[in-house]
Formats: structure tokens, sequence, C-alpha cells
């Protein structure tokens, strides 16, 4: 059945033809996305002149103008008209200032074995397919510090008899508590077993680390005074995630308590921590702790500071996991009550695995809050890297004009990479957690 | 639960340790087996640390005199370096049994604070330093210029006082901390930058030319500079003020640590009960009788401090003036050992 | 039912220390007490150490003269003003950076965040790094960065930058021509606020006119015109009654005129920086949030871009991004107290730092200051609840 009127009836399809020029390629690409208007083409020029004034400046201090070696200010002292970057020499003589403070020499092995073991114990934890997490937590959370606080301070802080009386009678109490049911005769002493091991637990292993930091393993005592640089920033930020997370997830608990008075008392600590600015809280710690101790009780400074970042920290985090406990739909609460479970056995087995899990990613980004935060210690008179580095400009022998820039220009490179990586990490954790949600 | 313990903890740990006595500051210290000294952040000259971490200074070595008195031994310390804001606070509370930083003796510190100064380590006096250039050579033409100083120390009322009193406008920029200060007068923040002359001698090392700085000659006002101990105990604080007045005496009676042990033979009773070879004089404050001779053969007498730390061949470079001894024309003067 | 009846009769006798009430009664009671004891110790330790170390106590120290000078101050002060008034200096000026602050941040944020999802690459890479840059570096890093790296590159008084002959900036702050009022500057003042009120009265009209009509109002046109030119009118008709006091360089500063103060800009811009990048973060998401649908169908409705994101995008973003941004709002708020670090005179650098120092009472300064940031925060949270219910679906 032809059709012989028409005079052509193609039969076959026509090639595709490449897309016009001006769509395709570079050229489309900058077409659709740098100059598809009048509008946007200025903006697109104002940019490029941004990224002129801003990008040259910055390399050439950083790195074509820089001076690379020297021994001391001469070599970056302005030489005739020249026009001079970044002094690096002063880094690299400074570095270990700014790694350790004043930390002698002879014991800093001591600070880079604090160092490794942090890293071998956070980087597995931070692996969600590395395995042991349990084992890896509990030395994260519970081994390494006491091993740090050893390591770091000498250790061998004496017998304080009070401290062991405190240990032995809180343990007497903890024991009673769990034998109470056979006092009242509900129980056999065989039922209660359980509970007095875990009251033997909960009480053991704090004076463990009482009796470990005790003894005396023939270190040498290092003041906190001589601590500096980067060993102080990260001992605050450890010490703040460390304490915050198991304090904070008590107050989120707290906070959703049935019970009128801890939820009140919760709420007041929560807010008020969160209510007034670091800066005061460290103050306080500074200037009203020691009013607020009885008389020859005295803390070291740094611990003063620690203390207040903790309870800063703390209430932080409370609201971020009471995010991940209000996420836990009430049907696995429910069901937890439903199998039997008590309070304990379902937030520990049913809902803090999968609230805390789905808060990773808040965890992360209060930590990296933090990690900045530990700037504010300079304030008070304790010198963290950025108070380390402020110092180190008033030594005559490398005071130039581009000393303070260059130091600056470390300190930026230094909390930049940290806090990048992190949130990368905490953006990474998100993904990983929303793409099991959507299954 | 756990809560519960946590608090019961500390409210258990605050009880209990409520509970202990204050000893006597000198059986604290002779059991701790140090002394625990506040000096300051770093003020080269007076209290400062090198690469290596060793304190040196004038302040430091008035507490190394009161370890050599107590141990023998003048390593014996330990230093808490405060700021000006923190240093009555540790002192009062017990954070440290001596407070050696540069502190002015005034009325209401001696008194209202609950503090005992010990002596005059260092007369001193708030002076002014500003760039070369300004063409400035006196303060009385400072009218109208902006004065960088830190906060929580008499220098800030001072200022005020004077240039009030001249009937100057002038604009205060104040520092928490000496190095913030130091960093802002060098970036030119500030025509004037004032402290206490001695500061500005230890400061100006730390700006970036230190040759384009001058200290300007007035003085305006009196900073008597010394130790400081806690009100209460006595003996602590004779000791403390003794050791000062060995450090003098030994100078007036030429004693030095280069001497010491040849001068315990010599006939003079006055330095024969100095340095313990005569009378108990150790015992009557809690130490032993060769209490002064020890100081000195560690850590020299009041002059060799002073020169050693802050003198004319130093990089301060300040000359004795005020605090040479009172039979040469300064101030410096301490009861006699009877 | 005899099983039932052993249930009943075990529960009965194990009551009371099974009974979840007995139990969480008792922990109540336990936690109480502790408290008390607590702050029992606590308050006894203090009056103890209060009363050995000799320092006074209570607030009669406020009346007492100050002594020592501010930097800036919004009211009158003087060395010889009281402590009291160092208070009030100290919480203007941390009133004054905080609320100027947010203003600059929230529009950075608003910029920013809506450039990181422009169509046009290098302005959204701009504004990424801008965001990655900023967030991820310490607040007090930067402003050490805009006070001592920026300010050692300002010339001296001597060499200022001028501009117009009548603004000047050198390492001393930025110098402006002060407006003095003579008699009838009252008048320009008013007629200020009478254009406020007219631009006001208009908008709420033509938005009727155009809810019955359809037809549009250029009130944006009219509402500059009416700002600027009734002030300007009534300024000539009252024979310009404001004149300016140019600053001069006398000596080596320059006298007169206004200043603003270096530590004042460095920490606003690093304020505003900072907290900009944070705003940028919540807006993008918010707009984000904002179903692809609404766009599109505007779009088919005619509507361009730019009308497009501020009468359909931003309206119901705004509802993702209000609780967010109080929060920002407070974080800045709170970030004013890092100017004790630059010697800016906020509240905590001069009250309780200066003040603190020279009174000794630590317990009353701190207290104070910790209430004014604690009312601070719950006022804000107030006023953006407040914004957040106007704002929030209404679900008609």
């Amino acid at each position: 059945m032809s059709q012989p009127d028409l005079a052509f009836v193609r039969t076959e399809q026509a090639e595709t033809l490449p897309a016009p020029i001006s769509n395709v390629g570079a050229f489309g690409w900058m077409r659709e996305h740098l100059f598809s208007g009048l509008w946007n083409t200025v903006l697109t020029i104002l940019g490029l002149y941004i990224l002129y004034l801003l990008i040259p400046p910055l390399l050439n201090f950083a790195i074509f103008d820089a001076i690379w070696t020297g021994e001391d200010r001469e070599a970056c002292l302005a030489t005739a008209g020249g026009h001079v970057g970044a002094c690096w020499p002063y880094v690299d003589a400074k570095l270990d200032q700014f790694i350790y403070g004043r930390y002698p020499i002879e014991e800093r092995w001591r600070v880079n074995i604090v160092f490794l073991l942090g890293f071998l114990g956070l980087v597995p934890l931070a692996i969600p397919a590395a395995p042991f997490k349990r084992f890896n937590a509990i030395f994260f959370f519970g081994i390494y510090p006491v091993i740090s606080v050893v390591l770091l301070t000498g250790g061998g802080f004496g017998h304080p008899a009070w401290l062991w009386a405190l240990i032995v009678l809180l343990t007497l109490a903890a024991a009673g508590l769990a034998l109470l049911p056979v006092f009242v005769g509900q129980a056999k002493v065989e039922d209660q077993l359980p509970a007095l091991g875990m009251a033997g637990m909960v009480f053991a292993v704090p004076a463990a680390a009482v009796w470990l930091m005790t003894v005396d393993f023939g270190l040498e005592p290092v003041e906190t005074p001589l601590w500096g640089g980067i060993l102080v920033t990260l001992v605050i930020a450890v010490t703040g995630i460390v304490a915050s997370l198991p304090i904070g997830i008590l107050l989120a608990l707290g906070r959703r308590s049935d019970m009128p008075m801890v939820r009140l008392v919760c709420i007041i600590f929560i807010e008020f921590w969160r209510g007034v600015p670091l800066i005061t809280i460290l103050f306080m710690s500074s200037v009203m702790l020691p009013l607020f101790l009885p008389e020859n009780v005295t803390f070291d400074k740094l611990l003063r500071a620690l203390i207040g970042v903790a309870f800063f920290a703390s209430a932080y985090m409370a609201e971020v996991v009471r995010g991940g406990l209000q996420a836990i739909p009430n049907g696995q609460y429910e069901g937890a009550r439903a199998l039997g479970l008590g309070y304990w056995q379902m937030m520990n087995l049913i809902v803090l695995p999968q609230a805390l899990k789905l808060v990773i990613p808040g965890i992360v980004n209060t930590f990296i809050g933090l990690f900045k935060d530990t700037t504010l210690v300079l304030i008070i008179g304790l010198f963290d890297l950025l108070g380390t580095i402020q110092l180190s400009f008033t030594d005559p022998k490398w005071s130039t004009p581009v000393t303070s820039h260059t130091g600056y220009l470390f300190a930026a490179i230094f909390y930049w990479i940290f806090c990048y990586g992190m949130s990368r990490y905490s953006l990474y954790m998100e993904k990983k957690l929303s793409a099991g949600e959507r299954r | 639960m756990n809560k519960l313990v946590l608090g019961s903890a500390v409210a258990a740990a605050l009880g209990l340790s409520a509970a202990t006595a204050s000893a006597a500051t000198l059986d604290d210290v002779k059991a701790k087996g140090s002394i625990q000294c506040g000096v300051s952040q770093g003020l080269p000259g007076f209290s400062n640390t090198d690469d290596a971490g060793t304190w040196t200074g004038l302040d430091v070595d008035f507490c190394r005199a009161m370890a050599a008195a107590i141990f023998d031994d003048p390593e014996a310390v330990r230093y808490t370096p405060l700021s000006a804001k923190e240093r009555f606070t540790a002192l009062q509370s017990g954070e440290v049994d001596v407070l050696s930083r540069n502190t002015t003796w005034t009325m209401q510190r001696d008194t209202a604070l609950g503090l005992n100064f010990a002596g005059v380590t260092y007369y001193d006096g708030q002076g002014f330093m500003v760039r070369r250039d300004l063409g400035v050579a006196s303060a009385l033409e400072l009218s109208g210029a902006s004065v960088c100083t830190n906060t929580g120390t008499t220098t800030e009322l001072n200022v005020a006082d004077y240039f009030r009193a001249n009937d100057m406008p002038y604009e205060i920029v104040a520092f928490e901390k000496a190095d913030e200060v130091v960093q802002a007068y060098d970036a030119g923040r500030c025509d004037v930058y004032t402290t206490d002359a001695s500061g500005l001698y230890a400061q100006r090392l730390k700006l970036t030319n230190p040759d384009e700085h001058m200290v300007l000659p007035e003085i305006i006002s009196k900073e008597p500079l010394g130790p400081v101990v806690r009100q209460g105990d006595d003996q602590w604080f004779n000791i403390t003020k003794w050791v000062y007045f060995a450090l003098v005496n030994a100078e007036e009676l030429g004693v030095t640590a280069a001497n010491v042990e040849e001068m315990k033979g010599s006939n003079n009773p006055a330095i024969k009960r100095l340095l313990g070879v005569e009378g108990a004089f150790g015992e009557a404050i809690g130490l032993e009788n060769d209490w002064a001779a020890r100081v000195i053969a560690h850590v020299g007498n009041y002059g060799e401090i002073f020169e050693r730390n802050v003198g004319p061949d130093t990089p301060l470079g300040i000359s004795r003036g005020l605090n040479a001894l009172w039979s040469e024309g300064g101030i410096q003067y301490a009861p006699p050992i009877r | 039912m005899a099983v039932q009846d052993g249930i009943e009769s075990s529960q009965k006798a194990s009551s009371f220390i099974y009974d979840p009430k007995v139990r969480s009664l008792f922990s109540q009671a336990v936690l109480i007490a502790v408290l008390i004891w607590l702050g029992y110790s606590v308050v006894q330790n203090t009056i103890a150490n209060l009363e050995r170390q000799n320092i006074a106590s209570g607030f009669g120290f406020l009346d007492t003269t100050a002594g020592f000078a501010v930097g800036q101050s919004l009211i009158a002060y003087s060395e010889a003003s009281s402590y009291g008034r160092t208070f009030v200096v100290g919480l203007l000026n941390t009133l004054l950076v905080s609320v100027i602050g947010i203003a600059i941040a929230t529009v950075l944020g608003f910029i920013f965040g809506i450039a990181r999802l422009s169509n046009n690459w290098v302005i959204s890479k701009i504004a990424y790094v801008y965001v990655e840059v900023m967030r991820n570096l310490p607040l007090l890093l930067q402003i050490f960065f805009w006070y001592f790296a920026v300010l050692r590159s300002v010339p001296g008084p001597r060499e200022s930058i001028t501009v117009f002959d009548s603004i000047f900036i050198n390492n001393r702050g930025l110098k402006l021509p002060k407006p003095l009022y003579e008699p009838g500057a009252g008048l320009v003042g008013i007629s200020i606020l009478v254009a406020i009120a007219a631009v006001w009265l208009l908008r709420r009209w033509a938005r009727k006119r155009q809810m019955a009509t359809g037809e549009q109002f250029p009130v944006f046109q009219w509402a500059v015109a009416i700002l600027f030119g009734l002030p300007l009118v009534v300024f000539y008709l009252t024979g310009s009654p404001v004149s300016f006091e140019y600053p001069e360089l006398r000596g080596f500063n320059f006298q007169g005129g206004l200043t603003i103060i270096p530590e004042f800009v460095a920490l606003l811009l690093a304020l505003s920086v900072y907290t900009g990048a944070f705003i940028a973060e919540i807006v993008r998401a918010g707009i984000l949030a904002v179903s692809r649908g609404q766009t599109e169908a505007s779009y088919a409705l005619g509507l361009r871009p730019g009308p497009t994101l501020r009468l359909v995008v931003i309206p119901q973003a705004l509802r993702v991004i209000i609780p967010p941004l109080t929060s920002q709002y407070l974080n800045l708020t709170k970030n004013s107290s890092l100017a004790v670090a630059i010697a800016y005179p906020d509240l905590v650098s001069v009250f309780a730092g200066t003040t603190l120092n020279q009174t000794g009472q630590a317990v009353e300064i701190l207290g104070m200051t910790l209430a004014v940031y604690l009312t601070l925060s719950l006022l804000t949270s107030a006023l953006m609840n407040w914004y957040n219910r106007r704002v929030a679906l209404v679900e008609r």
C-alpha cells in the first residue's frame, strides 16, 4: 500500500544532531552557569572581581612572598622595598611550643603517647564498619582518660583518706540498696546477686581509677601551668566531649522524666548553662568557684576551667540527645514496657542505642563548637594553641611586622582542618544514617 | 540514679574536706616539700620563663630565697602564673602560699582584702611610654592621646586621676592581659602605653622595634611592689618579711653569694647574727638558725638579685634609683637583726 | 481464678519497694536532699570565705565612684560616675553591638544562603567557601584577626584615609562628622517619624486595594520618596537646623566629631561574618525545605525568579528558618562577650572585668552579669517565638 502522491516519506529516523555548540561543553556550561542573562553576567563579573581581590594577595602572602628559611627575625624583616609574606621559619622554630607549651622536653614522649592512644581510640570509634564498638567506647570514655591523666600529670596524687572513705561509704550504700529487698524479706540473696554485681561494678570502676591515680609510677610530675598549645586545646576538647556525653544523656533523660522534681532540676540546669556565655562561666570557675569551696580546698586552674567547660558542653549535649529521644516513636517505649523491661533496661537496651545513633551528627557538631570554643580559655590566662601563639608574638627574637599574621594564619589552618574535617564526617554520617532511614 | 550518686559524691567531698582543719602555712609548706608561689604570666626581669620553662626574675628570686630559707633548696618552689585579676583570689583561697607578682601595696589591699604586704622589694611608679617620632617630651603634652593599659590594676585608676587632674582629655583602651596591651600598642592602636615604669622597660623588649620607643620622665604614682601573704598567719608573715630584710641587710653588710662562707668567720657581730653564727634568730620564725646564710648562698643578696635580673647590664637596663640602699641614696632599708 | 489471686497477693505483699510511685518519690526526695545539702554547703562556704577574706558583700558598691574611664559610652559617663553606671554603660554597649550585629548577620546570611543556591557557578562557590571557612574557624581567632591583623595595616592618624575631607579612617577608628542639633531640629525628627507612619499607612492601604481590586501600587518607590523627601523638605523649611562638627587633626589625634572605635568595628565584623555563615546554612536549608513544586507553580503562574523567591519561597521557608535563627541570635548576643579579649567595653569587659577587679565582689557582679544574659536569652526567645507564631502555618 504505497502512497505515490507523496514525494518523500521518511522511513527511518533521522540522526540526532548534536546540541548547538552554545549549549554543550565548556562553552554551554559557561553560558548556562555564568552568563545566562544580564544580571547573571554582572554577578559573575562581580564574583570574579572579589576573587581577584582576595585570592592573589592571600597566595602571595602565604606562599610566593613567604620566607621559608631563617634563624631569627632578621630573615623576616622587610628587605629594602621588598614585600614580605608569611614568616614560616618562626612557626618552625616555635612548633614544639605550639604543640606542647612549656611541657618539659624530656617528658614530651608522654604527651606523644597520649596523642597516639587518643588517635587509636577515636579513629575506629568513628568508622562505622570497625568492629568492637563496645570495647572501643569503654576504652575511649573510661580507660583512656585515666591513662591520660596519669601520663600527663605524672600521677601519684597521694592518698587522700577522705576519698577512700567516700568510696567505701558509697559502695556500702549501693550494696545496701541492692540488698534492700532481702532485708525487707521480699527476695532471697541469690536473686539480688545481679544487682549486687551491678552496684559493685559501678563503684569498683571509679575506685580502680582513683587507685590508679594515686599510684606513683615514678613519672616526673608535670604541673598544669607548664602545659600549653595543642595539648591544652585537645585536653579541654576531649574532656568536654568525654564528660558531656554521659552527663548530657542523664540530663536529657531527666528532662523527659515523669518525676516533676527531676524534670524541673534538669530544665533549670540545662537552660542556665545554655543561656549564659561560656566566657562568664570561665570567669565564674576562675573567680567564684574558689569562694564556693571550703577553706584550703583548691582546684588546679586548668581543672576549674575543665569543670566549667564540661558543664557547659553537657547542657548542649543534653539538648542534642533530647532531640534523638523525641525522634524515637512511642511504640518503642511501649514495646519495651510490654516486654517487662524496667526504666534503665528500656533506655539501655532499646531507646538510647537508637536515639544516640540518630544524633551522631548533632554530637559531632556540638564537638566542633566545643573545639572552637576551647580558644576562650586564653582569656582566663590558660595557654591553649591560640594563647601560646599569641604569647610567642612577644618573643623579641621573632618580633616582626608579619609575625602575628603568620601566627594567626597557622592557627586558622590548624582549626580549619580539624573543624572542616569533623563537619565533613558529620555530613557523611548524616547521609549514611538517612540512607538507612529511607530503606 | 547515677546522677544522685554523683551529686552525693561531690557533696560528700565538700563536706568531708570541710572538716579538715587548716594548718599553719609553714607546716603545710614543709609537708608539701615546696612553696607554691604566685607570679605574673610573663614580665621579663620580674617573672618570666625561658623556652625550657625555667622561671627567672626578681619576683621569682624572692620565692627561691624563701625556699632556700626553709628547705635549703632554691628549687623547692612551684610557680602559679596568675593574671592581675586572679592573684588575690588565688592567695586568699590558699592556691598559692605567697604572691610575688609585682603587686602594689595599697591600704585597701592591705586591710580590706585580708592581705599582708611583707615589704617592698621594688619601689616603682607609673610611667608612660610613647613613640619617639611623636615628638613628645613630657606627659603633660599628652592631651587627647589614646592610652593603652591593662585592667585590674591600679594603673587604670592612676591614669584616670592624672589626666583629670591636669584637665586633659584622653581615650582609654583597657585590655585584660598585658600581652594584648603590648600587641595593640605595637600595632599603633594607642599613642601611649602606661604601666609601672619597671613594666614599661620590661615590655619594651617585646616590641617590634624597641629603640623607636621612649619612656617619659614623669612618674605619676607611688607603686611599692612587694610579696604578699594571707592575713592570720603571723609566723608565715614573719618569714616572708624577714627573708626580704635579710636580703637587704646582707647587701648592707657586704655579704654576697660568693663570700657568705668566708663571712661566717667575720668579726662583725651584725654579720654573725645575720648568718646564724650568733643568736637563735632562725628559731624565732620556725626555721634553722642559718636560714639567712642559706638564702644568700643560693640566691645572693638584694643587690645581686637586682643586678642579675633588671640591672643596667640586663636588657632592661634599670638603674638602682630609689631601690638603692638607704646608705647609698635610695630608700631600701631593713631593720637590724638583733 | 486462683492464679490471679496469687499474683495479686504477692504484689500486695511486695508493694512498697517495688512500687514505682514509692521509688519515684524516694529518688526525688534524695535528689532534693542532695541539692539542698549542696546549696547549703556552697552558701556556707561562700559566707565563711567572704568573711575570712574581708570582702564586702551586698550591692552598696554600685553607688561608689568608679574612678576609671571607659572607651565608649552611649550615655554620659566620666570617672566620677558610679559602678552602677558602669553596669549600664557596659550593658548598653553589649546591646549595641548585638543588635547591629544581628542585623548585619541576618542580611549576610540571607544573601549568602540564597547565593549558595544560585545557578551562577562563581557566586554559589564563593558562598560555599565563605560558609565553610567562616563556620570552621574559632570566633576568637576571627576577632583577633580583624583587630590585630587588620589594625596593623590601617594607617596612623596623620596618614588617615580621607573620604570627602570629613570621614577619616585610621587605626584609632572611624571618625565621622557629628551632627549638632539646633532649635528646630526636633521638627526634623518628628517629620522622620511622620514619614515612617505615612509609609506604614500607605502600605496598608495599597495592600487593601490590591486585595480588593487587584491593582498594584508602587509602594517601594513611594516609600523611598516619602522617607527621604519629607524630612528633607522640613529640614530646609526650618532653615537647616542641623550642622556638623567635623573631626580635626589636633595634636596626635583627631578631636571632635563622632568616633567609632576600632574595637567595636572588629567585634562587629567578626560577630556578623561568623554568625552570618551559620545563618546562610539555615537559610539554605530552609529554602531547600520548600517543595520544588512551589517554585515551579509560581513560574507557571508567570512570576519571575525574583518575585518567586520573595513572595512564594521565602515566606514558606521562614517557618523552617525562624527556630534555628533564634538560637543564632542568642549565640551572637552571648558571643559578644568575647569583647573582653580586645578591650571593647561591653558588659563582661567593663563590669565583670574592671569593676570586679576593683571591688573584688565576685558573687554580686557575676550574678548580675549572668542574670543579664539569661534575661536577654529569655527576651530574644520570647520575641522570636512571637514572630514564629505569626509566620507559622495557619491551617484553614
